[in-house]
């Protein structure tokens, strides 16, 4: 890191971009061979939230440099997350509660 | 505002309760622009993750099975059948250009003027080539596949608006990202930031934080399309 010659602003050096997005190029295959070789149950959904997640958090930690900013707007910005995955959990088990009524209609009818 | 000099104030933990506590701004030394950037792209991951919890929703509750976005995306070549072909080189090609763009943020900091006009311009350039992909991926599925909101050849008639909804609203963000950037690099190489020129549309002088601001739009599509790729295509 070098200091700017006018604010206080920093500057980053060439080589942790380029690594970071060497690094999106090997996780996006690596996301993408989940696929190719056709892993499927578990395995296959553990593979792509695993990628997914180290993708997006090089993306936001290094390209949108939340790294180096103050935590203030850190936790502004990861706390509400929390809001969405209780929101995943609730719909997770309300599609259950649906798919399970569907289809016990659909065996036993009206 | 931005001109607090941020080294100085307490970090980590103990920054956080001292912003909080300020009774002035609380994103110290962060431009207005920027914070309001951050807090439209938050609100924005409400919407996104919406239409994906609401595409979970859809998937795991229907009796009827789901097309299997493999064999759907799949694209014959050579006469061999691989599977999701186009979402992988769109993944590449965004990836791409969102590398291009932390490069122009950087070089823009630099007061660069040149190297970060082209490398805004490269990455329009990116963008564009995704959204004209995507344009083919759309037109195969609706004209030679017969793909419909309402119905689909593959299996559960939920799929084709869910494919419309979701990747269009994606498109529609990288779409008004690419015009903002050939914007932003005709002002870059022009000269905007270094003379302080006047934008035509706000009056007001800018500089080269613009750049970052700009910047956090365009990783911000970059990073939703990454959950795109993952709940829709590879799921």
């Amino acid at each position: 890191m070098e200091q700017n010659n006018k604010k206080s602003t920093t500057t980053h050096s060439i080589g942790i971009y380029l690594w970071i997005w060497g690094l999106l190029f090997v996780f996006s295959t690596f996301s993408y061979m989940v696929d190719w070789y056709n892993f499927q149950g578990l395995l296959r959904w553990s593979l792509i939230i695993f990628f997914m997640l180290l993708k997006a958090g090089l993306i936001m930690a290094i390209f949108m440099h939340l790294y180096w900013e103050r935590w203030a707007i850190v936790n502004v910005l990861l706390w509400p997350m929390t809001a969405i995955i209780v929101f995943v959990a609730i719909m997770a088990a309300e599609s259950e509660y649906t798919f399970f009524t569907r289809a016990l209609f659909f065996v036993m009818g009206n | 505002m931005s001109e607090i000099d941020t080294s100085k104030l307490p970090q980590g933990g103990k920054g956080f309760a001292h912003d909080f506590a300020a009774d002035q701004t609380t994103f110290k030394g962060m431009p207005w622009g920027k914070a309001m950037m951050w807090i439209f792209l938050l609100s924005d991951t409400f919407i996104f993750s919406c239409f994906l919890i609401s595409l979970m929703t859809a998937r795991a509750s229907t009796t009827v099975e789901w097309p299997y976005p493999s064999e759907v995306f799949g694209l014959t070549m050579f006469g061999v059948e691989v599977p999701l072909l186009l979402i992988a080189i769109m993944t590449f090609v965004l990836i791409t250009s969102s590398g291009t763009m932390a490069l122009a943020v950087k070089y823009g900091y630099e007061r660069n003027r040149k190297m970060c006009g082209y490398l805004i311009l490269a990455t329009a350039i990116g963008g564009l080539t995704f959204v004209g992909m995507q344009a083919f991926e759309w037109s195969k599925l609706i004209f030679h596949d017969g793909v419909r909101p309402w119905g689909n050849p593959f299996g559960a008639e939920q799929f084709g608006a869910f494919f419309f909804m979701v990747t269009g609203f994606h498109g529609t963000h990288v779409s008004i990202g690419v015009i903002f950037l050939f914007i932003f690099a005709r002002k870059t190489l022009r000269g905007d930031f270094d003379t302080g020129r006047r934008g035509y549309f706000t009056s007001m002088k800018s500089d080269y934080k613009a750049i970052e601001i700009l910047g956090l739009y365009w990783h911000f599509v970059d990073l939703v399309w990454v959950f795109i790729f993952a709940f829709f295509y590879l799921w």
